[in-house]
């Protein structure tokens, strides 16, 4: 290797060229930058010392084993000890305590709550709103009003089970869309729209409203009740509060006579354990306004 | 050309390739009839469209004697056509990039229920691969042949095999484009087409790497030139990746899904060692020898160091290929394997930086031009990314570093500053030199629109990657943030909204690097529609060059 001072002049004059020559591009001879080459050295020196240290190599026999024996396996059975520790006799409780015994330990409370909200976060949210405000089509779960029910072990129930999704015990009724498959003409979907704004005592057409008494009787009560106040065995909405989950004005109502929408929830007892959903069954229901 | 050689017939391999393009279209049309698959058949539309223009345009052409094969001229034409597609696909694929930048930055205003094409996950394919394949590729295509046969003093190989080439890799952008919108994919990252066209691209790059080779076979000069060594180690690695990482089954030769050979962890190793070695020979490798030609052509300066350039050319073809598995640290990939991805990373370094200080050194004596040619300009920061996305690379491939990175916007910024500070900025600087070259004109039609392009440019790609610098270790952060009893202190949802400024800041980053292509595009074809010099006509070709230099 050249002696020459790697900084020196690049002058083809004083260092000289290859003598190749390429559409007019020469190639000078400079040596290796000195400093370019230690630290490629360094590198080389600092790969073999990790090798040495960690599992790196595959040898017919499995992998060098390094000698601090680091191993990610282990380091993730140590943590998940430490998190253990960590949470300490309520992590322990959680699993054998009933949801009202939960409820009336504040400390434990306190715990389920935490890991509520942490999985609330990333599991419910997506859906419900981050705090579970809802929005369309998306049950609000900080209110009193309840589809299908509003006990811890309703909402227990509801987590594991999900909603019309693929678990056989899924909450799994569903409103008929009495437009879309033509179970009654668009003008007594008109006047049942005005029979169920009159309903949540608000301002409609009586004459409509007229009509409609016994077309509702006749084909909306079996879910929604004589007087329109719901049944949660059902999942039927009560039409006289304010609440509404595809939304308050005529054309959301008429838009669900209409299609008779029912949304999904996936079950989550496949993905979430026994104790997760009963902490999150403690948190939707201490972040309800009533019970 | 004289009337002699009018009256000539058409070289016999444009009769072969007018045959075959009726053969597969015949091929194509038939696959599409008997397929039950409204997706294959959409492929099979594209191919026969292509095959039946391509074998029309064959038929006139050879009627007319065309297609001549002049040994003493270089085949520029092909060349011509490649800076074309360059630029077209650059802007494409720029602008696909800012429409999704602004769906994460507004994710409501951007939204379109009804069009399901334009929705996130397809788009984003679409501007990976546009400015990877489409941009790069073609630049690479592009300057590639135009390199080798100046360096190699010969006429391109094959006849009318590089247009089969470059239209052949054009319709592989169109098959794979199109795909993406339709929801073709096989869902591996920079790999997404499905097997029809990786079978099309293997044929198109293997005629490729026929034609470079043949070029190189056919050479006046008694040395390879250093730009055409890393051209090839792109040819034929990227081969070797391509055909590797795509060995899969279709459902059925008439459907257009198919299912990898591998499976679990040996398939996303797989994947990543092609994920990663498409960065290294493809966006390093092969825009670093379009920066061992056009730098010291430009500059008029020789190279700085021929050892320099044998040491880093070997070391980094060696290392590069081991580096893969830093993509899957932390995950069920075997630790000893992550190990050597790690180190592999690191010892990559310096190979990576010899074509820097090459690039660099090779402008002493001639920093002056600094501030008179904006196109050396562009070329220097160019080669200023390129250094600091090689630091970058390393230092995030370290497992503790990597801890904090993998999975945050941090990539996002170290993938632009490659993209758009290195890949990006030696093409425009090539293309500068390129366009007044191959259209025989004294210059480029405004210096003043290249200042600006410049500019625009480089302070686009520091605004977007200084919020993705940030944004990225911010999300790194509040995803490793726990609770005092270990629970996440942050849903993801709530990390997602923390960066909405810097997703703004992007879009306008970004924004800006597509306005400073736009404005190159402008002043290439301004450039074109110039008269033409006369003294730079007749000092075109092999027979020219020799006698220049006798």
């Amino acid at each position: 290797m050249s002696e020459r001072d790697s900084k020196g002049p690049t002058d083809p004059k004083d260092v000289g060229t290859t003598g190749h020559e390429w559409d007019g591009i020469r190639e000078l001879d400079n040596p290796l930058p000195r400093w370019w080459l230690y630290v490629f050295y360094a590198c080389i020196v600092f790969a073999i010392g990790y090798w040495i240290a960690m599992p790196s190599w595959p040898t017919p026999f499995g992998y060098t084993k390094g000698l601090l024996h680091k191993s990610d396996r282990a380091d993730v059975v140590a943590d998940l000890a430490e998190l253990h520790k960590i949470r300490g006799t309520e992590g322990l409780l959680l699993k054998s305590a009933s949801l009202q015994q939960i409820e009336a330990d504040p400390k434990l409370q306190a715990y389920a709550l935490a890991v509520g909200q942490s999985v609330f976060g990333d599991n419910c949210a997506t859906c419900h709103g981050s705090g579970g405000i809802g929005g369309k089509g998306y049950a609000n779960l900080r209110d009193d009003v309840w589809l299908w029910g509003g006990t811890l072990e309703d909402i227990q129930h509801t987590i594991q089970v999900g909603i019309r999704s693929d678990n056989p015990l899924a909450r799994s009724s569903i409103m008929p869309s009495f437009g879309k498959d033509q179970i009654l003409p668009a003008a007594q979907i008109d006047d049942l729209t005005e029979y169920v704004v009159a309903l949540s005592g608000r301002k409609a057409d009586q004459a409509a409203v007229q009509r409609a008494a016994p077309i509702f009787q006749a084909n909306c009560i079996v879910c929604h009740g004589p007087a329109g106040m719901g049944d949660q065995i059902k999942g039927a909405p009560n039409l006289t509060d304010k609440e509404w989950l595809y939304g308050p004005n005529r054309e959301d109502i008429r838009g669900q006579i209409w299609n008779g929408r029912g949304g999904v929830m996936p079950t989550w007892e496949k993905r979430l354990d026994p104790e997760t959903i009963k902490a999150l069954a403690v948190y939707v229901h201490a972040n309800a306004a009533g019970k | 050309m004289t009337a002699e050689t009018q009256q000539q017939a058409s070289p016999a391999n444009a009769v072969v390739l007018q045959i075959l393009m009726g053969v597969l279209a015949l091929g194509a049309l038939l696959a599409t009839a008997f397929s039950p698959d409204p997706l294959f058949r959409l492929q099979g539309w594209i191919f026969l469209g292509a095959f039946v223009i391509a074998g029309a345009v064959l038929t006139i052409g050879i009627a007319n004697g065309q297609f001549q094969n002049d040994q003493t001229k270089y085949e520029d034409g092909v060349v011509r056509a490649g800076v074309i597609a360059t630029l077209f696909w650059a802007a494409v694929g720029m602008l696909v990039g800012v429409v999704i930048a602004s769906q994460l930055a507004w994710p409501r205003i951007f939204y379109f229920p009804d069009f399901g094409w334009l929705n996130f996950g397809r788009l984003r394919p679409l501007h990976t691969s546009g400015v990877v394949f489409a941009f790069g590729g073609n630049a690479l295509l592009c300057t590639s042949f135009y390199v080798v046969q100046r360096t190699c003093r010969a006429r391109l190989a094959g006849g009318l095999a590089p247009w089969f080439v470059f239209w052949g890799y054009q319709l592989f952008i169109a098959l794979a484009a199109i795909g993406y919108l339709a929801g073709i994919t096989e869902g591996r990252e920079y790999a997404e087409p499905e097997w029809i066209a990786d079978i099309w691209l293997t044929v198109v790059w293997v005629a490729y790497l026929l034609v470079f080779l043949g070029t190189i076979w056919k050479r006046k000069e008694p040395h390879i030139y250093v730009a055409n060594w890393f051209y090839l180690a792109m040819i034929v690695t990227v081969a070797m990746l391509h055909i590797v990482n795509n060995i899969s089954l279709p459902i059925s030769f008439l459907n257009h899904k198919s299912y990898s050979a591998f499976a679990g962890v040996q398939d996303a190793l797989t994947q990543w060692w092609y994920g990663h070695n498409a960065v290294g020979f493809f966006l390093t490798a092969g825009f670093l020898a379009i920066m061992y030609y056009f730098v010291p052509k430009r500059a008029e300066r020789p190279v700085y160091s021929y050892r320099l350039s044998i040491v880093h050319f070997w070391s980094l073809i060696f290392i590069y290929i081991w580096a893969g598995p830093h993509h899957l640290h932390y995950t069920a990939l075997p630790q000893w394997t992550q190990t050597l991805g790690m180190t592999f990373s690191v010892m990559l370094w310096m190979p990576s930086w010899g074509g820097m200080i090459n690039g660099l050194m090779t402008l002493s004596g001639a920093w002056d031009k600094l501030r008179t040619d904006p196109v050396i300009r562009m070329m220097t920061v160019a080669i200023a990314f390129y250094g600091m996305s090689t630091f970058e690379g390393p230092l995030m491939s370290i497992r503790t570093v990597n801890a904090l990175s993998h999975y945050t916007d941090w990539t996002i910024g170290h993938v632009h500053s490659g993209a758009l500070g290195w890949v990006g900025f030696i093409s425009f600087g090539a293309i500068y030199c390129l366009v007044p070259w191959l259209w025989k004109k004294e210059r480029m039609y405004s210096n003043t629109l290249i200042e600006w392009h410049f500019w625009i440019a480089t302070i686009g790609i520091l605004l977007y990657i200084a919020a993705m610098w940030v944004s990225g270790i911010m999300e790194g952060l509040m995803w490793r943030e726990y609770t005092p009893q270990g629970f996440l202190a942050y849903s993801f949802v709530e990390t997602v909204a923390a960066k909405h400024i810097e997703n703004v800041i992007r879009v306008i980053g970004g924004l800006m690097y597509l306005s400073g292509t736009l404005i190159m595009v402008v002043n290439v074809w301004k450039t074109i529609a110039m008269p033409s010099s006369v003294r730079q006509v007749e000092s075109s070709g092999p027979a020219a060059a020799l006698s220049a230099q006798a």
